[in-house]
């Protein structure tokens, strides 16, 4: 088969699956590394873990379905799924948590369902949400960051993940956390006496340079046109503004503007998750409001809900609302005067 | 006011019927495959749930409760609800004729909705007031709609995906409906 005759455009599209999936993975590597300075060795092993599960899966289930399996593991989409699912697990989780995780990310939601380009939910946010449920315990035990406390060695670290060994004083509350523990204190106070405040520059330790790096590689993937600004802004915009509203340095759980954009999973979650191509709105005004939704909802349940964090709780109700919103936003298309639906029948 | 806005986010969002309660399912699954359908089921079903429980509300207090005959409160709630649902039938045949086609004999089927028996029978367990049970059946409503909406707009993007085929059509809409459901739990708390 030749092409001989072209018509325009000539250029060359430079990205593929293949591609777009690399430059997000390298795009976590600065938000990684903080991570792995300030939680030590514990997410470097969650990443191996998720990374080999995810792949394992990934294989086993296209064989089942006698689908190409070489071809499919090389779009790396397993590999982004495993690597997000990786930072977003505590450090130093048993193994078999790790396991379960990623059964239900690629298998339940993503492979079940298709595939790539068919997963109406983030396969990496459901396999969180599931752990979340089941294993609560294990799930909010979040690593101390390194200088509040003993970073456990590589063989203790080891033999907790494989063996449930307990290790002594490595956990810590996170800054949401002491935020949704102390209902009496006013945030002046929650500043001056939980170390994860008093030893952060602005918005609790560790975590304010994990989530600045997530910022980073977020800019970085707009900077590479890998997503459009519409979502990530919209949803920390909003979170933002919420989190002002409500802010009056006493009450309980309203933590200040700052507090709320670089602690917890906001970063990861904005330039991460929520820019799913596959799971969120399709048209810019979509995005908008998609993101938009997300920095509500993160704010709402952050605020009066039971839960410290709520990106993927929020993410997951939103993916649910996302063919909807589609179905609402389709764009004008060129030529004609108002949009089309798709549903609608053409007419002759 | 902030009484009432607890009770309408705590049964739209947190006590979902659909998702956390689990009531309300046979619709649910049954008429979410076109997005337009699950927009007429949801006008009715919200029309009978609301109704529903403001009359069964009242035969509770004026009829039942004065003579004694509370232990009889299932069986009536199932007359009263088959009787509004009557009401809705007609009321569509003639305002929408060609939503009366489509939706069927979902709509007769309303009756048998374990939600608007569910709403009426929990109002009558927490002992609300008239204004109260009518806003807890609006609420029931509206979070019934909510979710078949947005599941239905769902269910037409997973007509199209490649799922296998064991999984096709039923299973992986119940699939959908459990890590929905599964989402609602994020709102535990929040009233």
């Amino acid at each position: 088969m030749s092409f001989i005759s072209q018509s325009s455009p000539h250029a060359h599209a430079t990205n593929s699956t293949q591609r777009v999936m690399l430059t997000v993975v390298l795009a976590t590597i600065p938000g990684a590394l903080a991570m792995v300075y300030f939680f030590g060795v514990g997410v470097i092993i969650n990443l191996t873990l998720t990374i080999g599960f995810c792949l394992g899966f990934e294989a086993a289930v296209l064989y089942l379905r006698k689908r190409p399996i070489g071809f499919y593991l090389k779009d790396f989409s397993a590999l982004v799924t495993a690597v997000l699912l990786g930072l977003a697990l505590p450090p130093y989780s048993p193994w078999w948590m790790i396991f379960v995780g990623c059964f239900f990310a690629i298998v339940v939601a993503k492979q079940l369902y298709g595939g790539l380009g068919f997963n109406p939910f983030n396969p990496a946010m459901i396999a969180y949400v599931v752990l979340l449920i089941s294993f609560p315990v294990q799930m909010t035990q979040w690593a101390a960051p390194v200088n509040l406390g003993d970073l456990p060695s590589i063989s203790e670290a080891l033999t907790k993940v494989f063996t449930g060994t307990a290790i002594d004083g490595y956990s810590g509350a996170t800054p949401l956390d002491a935020f949704k523990q102390s209902e009496s204190l006013t945030v002046a106070d929650i500043y001056s006496q939980k170390p994860i405040f008093s030893e952060a520059f602005f918005a609790g330790a560790g975590w304010e340079w994990v989530n600045a790096g997530f910022l980073l590689g977020g800019l970085f993937l707009l900077w590479r046109k890998i997503f459009t600004w519409h979502a990530p802004v919209s949803m920390l915009a909003v979170l933002a503004l919420m989190s002002i509203i409500f802010y009056d340095g006493s009450s309980e759980s309203s933590a200040p503007v700052l507090t709320h954009l670089f602690s917890g999973a906001t970063m990861l979650g904005a330039f991460f998750i929520i820019t799913d191509p596959v799971s969120s709105a399709v048209s810019n005004k979509g995005r908008l409001i998609f993101g938009g939704c997300i920095g509500l909802l993160v704010f709402l349940i952050r605020h009066f809900g039971n839960y410290p964090d709520a990106v993927a709780f929020s993410v997951l109700l939103m993916n649910f609302a996302a063919p909807f919103i589609d179905y609402y936003t389709v764009p004008r298309s060129y030529g004609h005067s108002k949009p089309r639906r798709a549903t609608e029948k053409v007419d002759v | 006011m902030a009484e009432f806005a607890a009770i309408l986010l705590g049964t739209v969002l947190v006590n979902n019927y659909v998702l956390v309660q689990f009531l309300g399912l046979c619709p649910f699954m049954g008429v979410s495959n076109k997005l337009e359908t699950a927009i007429g089921m949801a006008g009715a079903t919200t029309f009978v749930l609301t109704l529903a429980s403001i009359c069964s509300y009242l035969v509770y207090t004026f009829l039942l409760e004065p003579l004694g005959l509370e232990y009889l409160r299932t069986i009536t709630f199932i007359m009263v609800i088959a009787v509004v649902v009557q009401f809705a039938k007609m009321f569509i045949e003639k305002t929408s004729p060609l939503l009366y086609r489509v939706l069927g004999v979902f709509l007769p089927l309303i009756t048998t909705n374990c939600a608007v028996l569910g709403v009426a029978l929990q109002n009558t367990n927490k002992n609300l007031n008239f204004f109260e049970s009518s806003l807890y059946g609006f609420g029931a409503a509206v979070g019934f709609s909510l979710v078949l909406i947005l599941f239905s707009a769902m269910r037409e993007r997973l007509a199209v995906a490649d799922v296998p085929t064991p999984f096709k059509g039923a299973a992986i809409g119940m699939i959908t409906a459990g890590l929905m459901s599964l989402a609602f739990l994020g709102f535990a708390g929040l009233v």
